[in-house]
């Protein structure tokens, strides 16, 4: 028994001189636990978490994640956060619910647990921070057809499959607001089956169609390139904008060519602020995660969570001629 | 002998597509004007090509599944080295492009001729096999337009005599491959080994050799159409052209061409390839929901691959006679 007692004693003492470094700064020690190191749209939230710990001044900032996307690398990587006994964990996660025991045994020592990009289930976490939410995109997708649209027009959307989940949600939620946008007429859906060939074949009937046509909205990465080359192709330029839901790297030479004014998606850069501070707030600040509750995220806004605790940053972020430079070597 | 002159089957399709055209033209006067229609035929030109390759394979009692994968790994071998060297004319990158599919052709064919494993076997693996290298070789990474070389995206769309590249590549092919399948004595023994192997086997025709270069030309065709698709879509990932072999067999089918091997033409597989081509382009502008179009796509195609087993049935002649008709 004693022994078992000295053993528990010098393993407190261990640890406790383990963690002593930062408890001597008095700095709260956040874990940014990604899918994979070196992948640019996690370096790239990597830097917003950076932004934030600065602003913050008291946090220090642990970037990490196993070399490979599986959820054993993940676990092995919180196990040894758990042994450095850091103060919080915000991760994105190779499975919802391969995570969830060692978080659980996380939380259970008082760290603070929060999902981002990817989620845990809700046993696993405290809250879940989604980069948007389906209104949110419904309403963005059209709103970038508008704004480049002060009369008006007639705009066209180019969706993924007929059974695409996603898309499919998207387009219903756009219905729901279109008319706010005075003037712009949705004539038609068609869909590319996330198909390069089959999206640029839609994308060219679409402009035989509709030969009054302003603005191709495709809510796919696929479509959204398709789309542009089809505009490009068809020489119309200027005439037809391509807009919807991309990626910076995919749609550089569409931004390049004009044949796409803007389009949006998630910034990373924004998401692993926002996860760095709400994980802040409930370590320092004593926030507390439960369903209806409003969590601050600095230069973000604040967070509002759901019955299932769950919620979403931001309008998905606009992408233009402007930073497209910048982006496009992230993600 | 006029039907020897007029060849019937392709004289019914090609009067096929005449009417679809026109039943087109009801619901969309534009589809028929003669740009839309040169945006057609450069559309389906990738069809035409592969349908080519692919209607050399099944003549000789084969076939070949892996011709969409072969594109997709050479499209993305072409274009991570057009990213790595962008100066490489594109010349060679047509040569390489031809070179790398035919290799990968050569692997399906030593497996039917040496190994004797049937080719709807050797080709479905093949097929997995090059989707895994390309998203090895790419890591799963898109290559974008902003990547490539302007000459690499150019090629295809380059001008000549009113019609792009791309649809001139597929004329010459199909020219060639007229010559070739009438002239040459490869093109006979193809005919000779899918029509009766055993009598080919007489004639001292090689069977397995015949069908590994039929596979050859098969890949080196999917090859040069993954260069030339992914220059026109200027992008190239690990699942471009998903699903384009059946839409390649079914050209081949709808052309005519006997699954059963040993009977099939050129004339069939480039009608085969332009009757899809049409429909393809033409179910966008007719305004049918999207959920008909796919039924649509498949009775087409069932159709008329009714009426080419009907009007294909060989008319046998009797030789011997019941005795009640000999009295």
């Amino acid at each position: 028994m004693s022994t078992l007692k000295k053993i528990m004693t010098s393993t407190a003492i261990a640890s406790a001189m383990l963690a002593s470094p930062a408890l001597a700064a008095d700095e709260t020690r956040i874990a940014l636990v990604v899918k994979a190191l070196g992948i640019g749209f996690f370096e790239a939230a990597a830097k917003g978490a950076e932004e934030a710990a600065a602003e913050l001044g008291d946090v220090e900032l642990i970037y990490t994640g196993p070399t490979d996307t599986t959820a054993e690398g993940q676990i092995e990587v919180i196990n040894a956060l758990i042994a450095q006994n850091v103060d919080a964990i915000a991760i994105s996660a190779n499975d919802t619910d391969a995570l969830v025991p060692v978080l659980k045994k996380a939380m259970s020592r008082g760290i603070t647990v929060v999902s981002w990009d990817s989620g845990v289930a809700p046993e696993g976490r405290q809250l879940h921070l989604n980069p948007s939410s389906n209104p949110l995109i419904g309403n963005m997708i059209i709103k970038l057809a508008a704004d480049h649209l002060p009369d008006g027009g007639d705009v066209a959307i180019l969706s993924a499959t007929t059974t695409s989940t996603n898309q499919n949600t998207w387009i219903e939620e756009m219905n729901k607001v279109k008319d706010n946008y005075a003037g712009i007429n949705v004539v038609g859906t068609v869909y590319g089956d996330d198909l390069a060939d089959k999206s640029y074949r839609e994308a060219t009937g679409l402009m035989q169609t509709y030969p009054e046509l302003d603005a191709i909205i495709a809510p796919t990465s696929v479509g959204i390139v398709a789309a542009a080359q089809a505009v490009v192709d068809a020489g119309k330029v200027g005439q037809v904008n391509v807009t919807g839901l991309g990626l910076p790297s995919e749609m550089a030479g569409a931004i390049e060519s004009g044949a796409s004014k803007s389009f949006a998606i998630w910034n990373p850069i924004d998401l692993g602020y926002s996860a760095t501070m709400l994980a802040y707030e409930i370590a320092k600040n004593g926030a507390k995660p439960e369903p209806g509750a409003t969590i601050s995220m600095g230069r973000m806004g604040t967070l509002e969570l759901d019955e299932k605790s769950e919620g979403a940053m931001a309008d998905p972020f606009v992408y233009d001629a402007t930073n497209i430079d910048e982006f496009k070597s992230i993600f | 002998m006029l039907s020897k002159l007029i060849p019937m089957r392709e004289t019914i399709l090609g009067a096929a597509i005449l009417l679809l055209l026109a039943l087109v033209a009801t619901r969309f006067a534009g589809f028929i004007a003669p740009a839309n229609l040169a945006n057609v035929l450069n559309d389906t030109a990738p069809l035409i090509i592969l349908a080519l390759g692919q209607m050399v394979v099944i003549l000789t009692r084969c076939i070949d599944l892996s011709v969409a994968a072969n594109l997709a790994l050479t499209g993305m071998a072409m274009a991570m080295l057009n990213v790595a060297m962008p100066d490489l004319p594109i010349a060679l990158i047509i040569a390489l492009s031809i070179l790398i599919g035919a290799a990968m052709g050569a692997i399906n064919g030593l497996l039917v001729w040496k190994l004797e494993i049937p080719p709807i076997v050797v080709t479905l693996g093949t097929m997995t096999i090059f989707r895994g290298i390309i998203f090895l070789i790419s890591e799963g990474k898109w290559v974008n337009s902003h990547e490539m070389s302007a000459a690499f995206t150019g090629f295809p769309r380059d001008v000549m005599l009113g019609l792009p590249m791309l649809s001139w590549v597929a004329i010459l092919i199909t020219i060639l491959f007229g010559i070739m399948m009438s002239r040459s004595s490869f093109g006979r023994s193809i005919f000779a080994v899918g029509g009766n192997p055993h009598a080919a086997v007489y004639t001292g025709i090689n069977v397995g050799k015949t069908q590994f270069f039929a596979f050859v030309l098969s890949g080196a065709l999917a090859g040069l159409t993954g260069y030339l698709w992914v220059a026109r879509y200027a992008v190239a990932y690990v699942d471009i052209a998903g699903g384009f072999e059946l839409e390649v067999v079914a050209a081949c089918v709808i052309g005519g061409i006997s699954i059963a091997g040993g009977i099939g033409s050129v004339g069939g597989a480039v009608l085969g390839a332009l009757f899809l081509g049409v429909v393809k382009n033409a179910l966008p502008v007719v305004n049918i929901s999207p959920f008909w179009q796919l039924a649509i796509s498949g009775s087409a195609i069932l159709i008329a691959v009714a009426f080419n087993a009907q009007s294909g049935k060989a008319k046998g002649r009797i030789i011997l006679k019941t005795s009640k008709d000999a009295t």
